[in-house]
């Protein structure tokens, strides 16, 4: 069983979220992947306004309408404007079909302004990915750290989150999460350098790693390869590769009734 | 199946799973590579170039199976580096030579790289050129290096058409047009670092296949990565075996 954390509507040809989803489908199928979760792509906005987080929501919403068994939502908000977020997450979680929220880098996690989202989301049992990378070259201005997660993850300690792309320098990320047992890592985005794995699974254990990919951005192919070339125990490939993401969702999915 | 992306010995900043010799090589066998055309890590610090030469023909020699050849480094930047080059052909019976210009700090338009692709081509070695080793945003912080321009080659490449020339790990640093000039030029390319969904594929929009050539860049890249790139594009038998081992046997010109 794989479930893939990270999957946008890009990289692949389409006109529509329709379209653009049916050919991740298709991708999915060749790798034998069984669920996506999917969220931005048909155009990228890194400081979205509410007008365009709605779009971008809506776009996920048309993609994964057809593909109810093979696909879930995460939607986009934006601590720079928490109005328009908590109702994004009214409209799309609350009462409507998404799982989760995904945070980019309009503005760094680590900012308490944050805190209503994330209040929000916990209180429905959603998942929270934030996209985090520690770069050499220098981070975008709102972009998160591992370490702004980690500040974040000391304030709500019984709220799982999730450090997207492992921090990308996954060496120093790893350790800045390691601490806080309700932060996981996810693995896409970045990559497939060998021994990531195993050191995350020495240091943080299996179960607080989740497969992501970043498709259609990156390929499949290097991002699973993280996982199964891995020397790591077989169990703890089942864990990562769906295990659990999907022990994550689970409480979302009863409480809309959603069968896996 | 022939992987032309290898690499032995210690990556200078962290031990990586396949750094031991034998251990690389068990798993290039399980995955059915016959043969896989290995660099030195070596190479990208050690100004003793004649040195980690040696070693890495030894090492090939000693511990590869019958399935490593060794492709030794040239520094254009050392003196007497052309006697580097003569022994990679005379002395080790090397294939190919690997160049590292970020590492090794030159730019493909100094005057030194044609003479190198010259001299190279009299011994009828194969020239790889590695563009990159790893995502510069993720390199140790002491490590700053310049991004290479491949620009020069396309001339370079077009005046030598009888020159084996491979590019590898090309495709963060190709952009554009760039990378569709330099096939039309007669350049190879591997896929280690090929990227996006269906990778393969959207290379083959800029790439004839017959130059698309199997690298993993083991083992600092998990092997598998290429491996499963070759499932997830719908390449069909011929392309596939082509990128699998063809093309690599053409480019090598049907000699082990």
């Amino acid at each position: 069983m794989i479930w893939d954390l990270h999957c946008h509507l890009s990289g692949v040809e389409g006109r529509t979220p329709h379209e653009r989803m049916a050919r991740l489908i298709d991708y999915a199928d060749r790798m034998n992947v069984d669920r996506l979760v999917v969220f931005m792509g048909m155009r990228w906005s890194t400081d979205p306004g509410p007008d365009d987080l709605r779009r971008q929501n809506d776009d996920v919403l048309e993609a994964i309408s057809h593909w109810a068994d093979r696909a879930f939502g995460f939607a986009y908000v934006s601590p720079k404007h928490i109005d328009a977020s908590l109702e994004e997450i009214d409209r799309c979680i609350r009462n409507g079909p998404m799982l989760g929220i995904k945070l980019w880098v309009a503005q760094k996690c680590s900012d308490e302004s944050i805190d209503a989202l994330i209040k929000e989301v916990a209180g429905l049992k959603g998942a929270i990915y934030q996209h985090t990378w520690l770069k050499v070259t220098g981070n975008q201005p709102g972009e998160s750290t591992p370490l702004d997660l980690a500040r974040l993850a000391q304030r709500h300690p019984d709220v799982p989150l999730i450090c997207g792309h492992s921090g990308g320098d996954w060496e120093r990320g790893i350790r800045a999460i390691r601490p806080y047992s309700n932060v996981s890592i996810g693995t896409g985005g970045f990559d497939p350098t060998a021994g990531m794995m195993e050191m995350a699974v020495r240091e943080l254990g299996p179960d607080r790693i989740i497969y992501g990919s970043d498709m259609g951005g990156r390929s499949l192919a290097s991002q699973l390869a993280k996982v199964q070339g891995a020397d790591i125990p077989a169990a703890a490939r089942r864990q990562i590769l769906g295990g659990n993401l999907r022990r994550m969702l689970l409480p979302i999915l009863r409480e809309k009734g959603i069968s896996t | 199946m022939i992987d032309v992306n290898v690499s032995l010995s210690r990556w200078p900043f962290r031990r990586l799973p396949l750094d031991e010799t034998p251990r690389l090589v068990e798993r290039l066998q399980e995955k059915g590579v016959t043969q896989a055309w290995a660099g030195s890590f070596d190479a990208l610090l050690h100004e003793d170039m004649a040195g980690a030469n040696a070693r890495l023909a030894e090492e090939c020699a000693t511990a590869g199976e019958g399935i490593l050849l060794p492709f030794g480094s040239v520094n254009p930047n050392l003196p007497d580096w052309e006697e580097d080059l003569r022994r990679c052909a005379e002395e080790h019976g090397m294939r190919g030579i690997r160049l590292h210009p970020d590492w090794h700090q030159y730019r493909l338009d100094d005057p030194a790289v044609p003479r190198l692709l010259d001299l190279a081509g009299e011994q009828g070695l194969i020239v790889q050129i590695t563009l990159l080793m790893e995502d510069e945003r993720t390199r140790h912080p002491l490590v700053s290096l310049e991004k290479v321009d491949a620009a020069p080659l396309v001339t370079l490449a077009k005046e030598r058409p009888e020159l084996s020339l491979i590019l590898l790990n090309s495709q963060r640093v190709l952009r554009g047009a760039l990378q569709g000039e330099l096939a039309a030029a007669g350049v190879c390319f591997d896929i280690a670092m090929q990227e996006g969904v269906g990778g393969i594929r959207k290379l083959m929009d800029q790439v004839p296949f017959e130059q698309i050539l199997f690298g993993s860049h083991a083992p600092f890249f998990y092997f598998e990565s290429a491996e499963l790139k070759l499932r997830e594009s719908e390449l069909g038998e011929t392309i596939r075996s082509a990128i699998e081992r063809g093309n690599a046997e053409k480019v090598s010109g049907g000699r082990s």
